[in-house]
């Protein structure tokens, strides 16, 4: 479904990204590992299109994707959330996850019909796998951290997309949310028949919810495979544990 | 949910302030009728910037431009052609929003600042070019006496027209408001970048509402010639401009009545402090300056948040 081929990305000086490669295919949960630094979010920008990559080839679906602009990418069926909280705060909750409905059903020029009733069975549909049917009519700013992170996944659900690509969904999240919204996750995997790509430093969660596992190491990815092989994996073991 | 679209309750007053509005001018005298026509005119003139300011997020820092040269072209039209008045009342927001086209077109290009910036240079030539061009438009003597119907021959007929028009401008302008134009709108302000993530052309929809509140913008500038019956280059200066600006701010650019209010202040302002001081300006300043501490939110957004809940259900207040 998605393939990235040789990558890079520099800002200045720094490779941020120095040949990656990944494979996702349909229906598959795919994780992307690596230390701080390792261009994990750099790579999900350059997949979706915030950054565009100096070489290197993505493809999605069989089309190259790797210069056009993120709302293009967005219509094709990617969409995504962000490390750091990326809502609308002034929003409602429901009008947040509506926004993405609207844009999905093509119809945010529309200029003389109320918004009020439209995409609402959707909207609601969303809100309500995830939870937040109940703080729909919160301002989206007042939320919890926690339930921020979780509206994150819903705005990106909206665009009804075919792959999901979660930048660290559980970032500044506690254990216990963490595997609580991993298993939202998956759940949700498996009830839309998503594909999934995230990335997530957690270990254990990655190891036991994750069909593939690629890592990333220095802006280059060191190996993808099951999680079982990249468990014995020799050069993995020495970028996780340092060089001696 | 069961919440209605409309609901009429909340219209009640609206309408009733309509039909006061309606019976007014035989009441008052003539003066008053004209400085409340020209609050109805400075009103919808706030109202257009602040599609694009308070909902868009955009720094639109020289609206006044695009009032200005709807003016002179409904001026010009009528002093210069032999054309029909409805040809000047239809040509002149077209050309104002055709100007916010182009203008829009370099301006969103770039961010926050440097779009504001931009726009100051790229307005203040327009008003170079009207102040300069003596023999087309009078340079800085402007165009005086201009030639009305007799439908719009004295100051209470003005004052309906400028009333009716207004009020479909507003109304419209609430109905694109809360169209999912203006929620997508609304939503960019926040966060353009997780717009673009989430399959909207952010630059696209930016120009599209400029291109709709330079339009209103022209609106207000026909509807000033039809009251003053002239037009002069400080209708396109910086300065104005910034009196736009800050009459959203002081009304609350996040409600959507809020820069009619802030209009009828500072038109007020203006008018009755004016008799006493020339320095009406520094009385505008010290209420500013009041503003930004107590009232960050403007009058009409600390109104809502006092009395809101009242008036608006949860949704009205969160959206807004």
């Amino acid at each position: 479904m998605l393939k990235v081929e040789g990558v890079e990305k520099s800002f200045g000086e720094f490779m941020a990204v120095n040949g990656a490669d990944l494979t996702v295919g349909k229906g598959e949960l795919v994780a992307v590992i690596g230390p701080n630094g390792a261009g994990k979010t750099t790579l999900f920008n350059l997949i979706t299109g915030q950054l565009k990559p100096d070489r290197g080839r993505i493809v999605f679906r069989g089309e190259e994707i790797a210069s056009i602009p993120p709302y293009e990418i967005c219509k094709r069926g990617i969409a995504r959330s962000f490390q750091i909280v990326n809502i609308f705060p002034r929003l409602t909750v429901f009008g947040n996850v509506q926004v993405a409905v609207i844009s999905q059903q093509r119809k945010s020029n529309t200029l003389f019909h109320p918004a009020q009733g439209m995409a609402v069975e959707e909207t609601n549909r969303i809100l309500e796998s995830l939870g937040l049917i109940d703080k729909a009519w919160n301002t989206a700013g007042s939320l919890s951290h926690g339930d921020q992170r979780i509206l994150e996944i819903a705005i990106a659900l909206g665009n009804d997309p075919k792959l999901l690509v979660l930048d660290e969904p559980t970032a500044g999240m506690s254990p216990e949310e963490t595997s609580a919204t991993m298993g939202l996750i998956k759940g949700l995997a498996q009830e839309r028949g998503l594909t999934i790509l995230f990335c997530e430093h957690d270990m254990d969660v990655v190891f036991r919810i994750a069909r593939s596992i690629m890592v990333m190491h220095q802006g280059r990815t060191l190996i993808q495979g099951k999680p079982q092989q990249v468990r014995e994996n020799e050069e993995v073991m020495r970028a996780y544990l340092g060089e001696e | 949910m069961g919440r209605t679209i409309l609901n009429w309750k909340s219209f009640l007053p609206l309408l009733a302030i309509f039909l006061i509005l309606l019976i007014l001018p035989p009441l008052l005298p003539r003066f008053y009728t004209y400085i409340i026509a020209l609050m109805f005119v400075t009103g919808l003139l706030a109202m257009s910037l602040n599609i694009v300011v308070g909902h868009g997020g955009l720094f639109q820092f020289h609206h006044a431009a695009f009032y200005g040269a709807s003016a002179y072209t409904f001026a010009l039209i009528l002093t210069k052609t032999s054309l029909p008045l409805w040809i000047g009342f239809i040509a002149a927001p077209i050309v104002a929003a055709v100007i916010g086209l182009v203008i829009g077109l370099f301006c969103v290009r770039l961010t926050r600042l440097y779009f504001g910036m931009l726009q100051i240079s790229l307005g203040s030539l327009i008003w170079a070019i009207v102040f300069r061009w003596y023999h087309f438009t009078g340079g800085d003597d402007g165009i005086h006496g201009i030639p009305m119907p007799p439908f719009l021959s004295s100051l209470t007929s003005s004052y309906y027209f400028i009333l009716i028009v207004m009020a479909i401008c507003l109304a419209v302008i609430y109905l694109i408001f809360k169209s999912p134009f203006g929620t997508t709108l609304l939503a960019i302000r926040d966060n353009p970048q997780r717009c673009e993530a989430v399959g909207i052309n952010v630059r696209r929809h930016q120009l599209a509402a400029i291109v709709i509140a330079t339009f209103f913008a022209g609106m207000a500038g026909v509807l000033f010639v039809v009251l003053e019956r002239s037009v002069f280059p400080d209708l396109l200066f910086w300065v104005l401009s910034l009196e736009i600006f800050i009459m959203c701010l002081l009304g609350g650019w996040f409600t959507f009545l809020g820069p009619f209010l802030g209009a009828a202040i500072m038109v007020s302002l203006r008018t009755f402090v004016g008799i006493y001081t020339e320095y009406w300006t520094l009385i505008l300043g010290i209420i500013l300056i009041l503003l930004i501490f107590f009232l960050p939110e403007g009058v009409m957004g600390f109104l809502l948040e006092k009395f809101g809940s009242q008036v608006a259900g949860p949704r009205e207040r969160g959206i807004e």
